[in-house]
């Protein structure tokens, strides 16, 4: 089980490393996605060696999926009118407050 | 011995790419790189036992999420621009944020190591099985969850269109 958590905690820091030290407001994004994705291995890991005979773990990375799709078509949707408005999605260019 | 070999081959396609993705400077790059991560984690899914998750993981992430950013990366962006070099200030606490944390996940995981768990063999669970569990209302059963989800779903559906709209 081990060598399962070693790859979703990898997985997980290079998620943590390209949100914080990426400039395009979608690789931002695409770091959030990775370290979702290694929590919900995570979950499936646990469910698979502690409780076989349980859905548990299954079922939250399952509803995880659905809210992280929800999550990431508002926030690609906010993105595409920020480009629509300021022609510029790079997060340390976009610094104008509206007053 | 063959699931071991599995194994080993998806992990190594996830680590590798996912540091790819975080480190290339091509926006387009990333974006497959971060597929090719998603498509392994649904390999890791069936490997333990579970198909209709990886099914899931397939269609709505590698199949729906990654169609939406390719599609917002071409709007935004030149394909095939490489983005600019980012400074060592900025690169600095990410790297070290990211290590710090590695190294205590690391320090838990190598230190618990020898509580191994063996892979017990289970029944996997058949399509009847999830259903029940989804649409049931008793302890461990999610009717209210997926209702609640569907509320959210719904919620987001609104609220992008309410963005994304032309004035």
């Amino acid at each position: 089980m081990e060598a399962y958590l070693i790859v979703s905690t990898v997985m997980f820091f290079a998620g943590v490393y390209g949100f914080l030290s990426r400039r395009n407001m979608l690789t931002i994004l695409m770091s959030l996605e990775l370290m979702l994705n290694a929590a919900d291995i995570n979950f499936v890991v646990f469910n698979r060696y502690l409780y076989p005979g349980q859905l548990d773990g299954t079922f939250f990375a399952l509803f995880a999926i659905g809210i992280s799709a929800a999550e990431t078509a508002l926030a690609i949707a906010i993105i595409i009118n920020i480009y629509r408005n300021l022609k510029n999605i790079y997060i340390d260019e976009v610094s104008k407050m509206k007053y | 011995m063959a699931e071991q070999i599995i194994f080993y081959v998806l992990a190594i396609l996830i680590v590798a790419f996912s540091i790819l993705s975080v480190t290339s400077r091509r926006i387009l790059r990333s974006a497959t790189y971060l597929l090719f991560v998603l498509i392994a984690t649904a390999g890791l899914y069936l490997l333990m036992g579970y198909q209709f998750l990886a099914a899931v993981q397939i269609s709505v992430y590698a199949g729906g999420i990654m169609v939406l950013y390719i599609f917002s990366i071409l709007l935004t962006s030149h394909a095939g621009d490489k983005a600019k070099p980012v400074s060592w200030k900025r690169l600095l606490p990410a790297g070290a944020a990211a290590a710090v944390g590695l190294a205590v996940c690391g320090h838990i995981i190598y230190h618990n190591v020898n509580k191994v768990m063996s892979l017990v063999p289970f029944q996997e669970p058949t399509m009847q099985d999830i259903g029940r569990t989804m649409m049931g209302t008793d302890k461990y059963q999610y009717l209210l969850p997926f209702e609640a989800i569907s509320v959210l779903l719904l919620a987001s559906i609104v609220g992008a269109i309410m963005i994304a709209r032309k004035r």
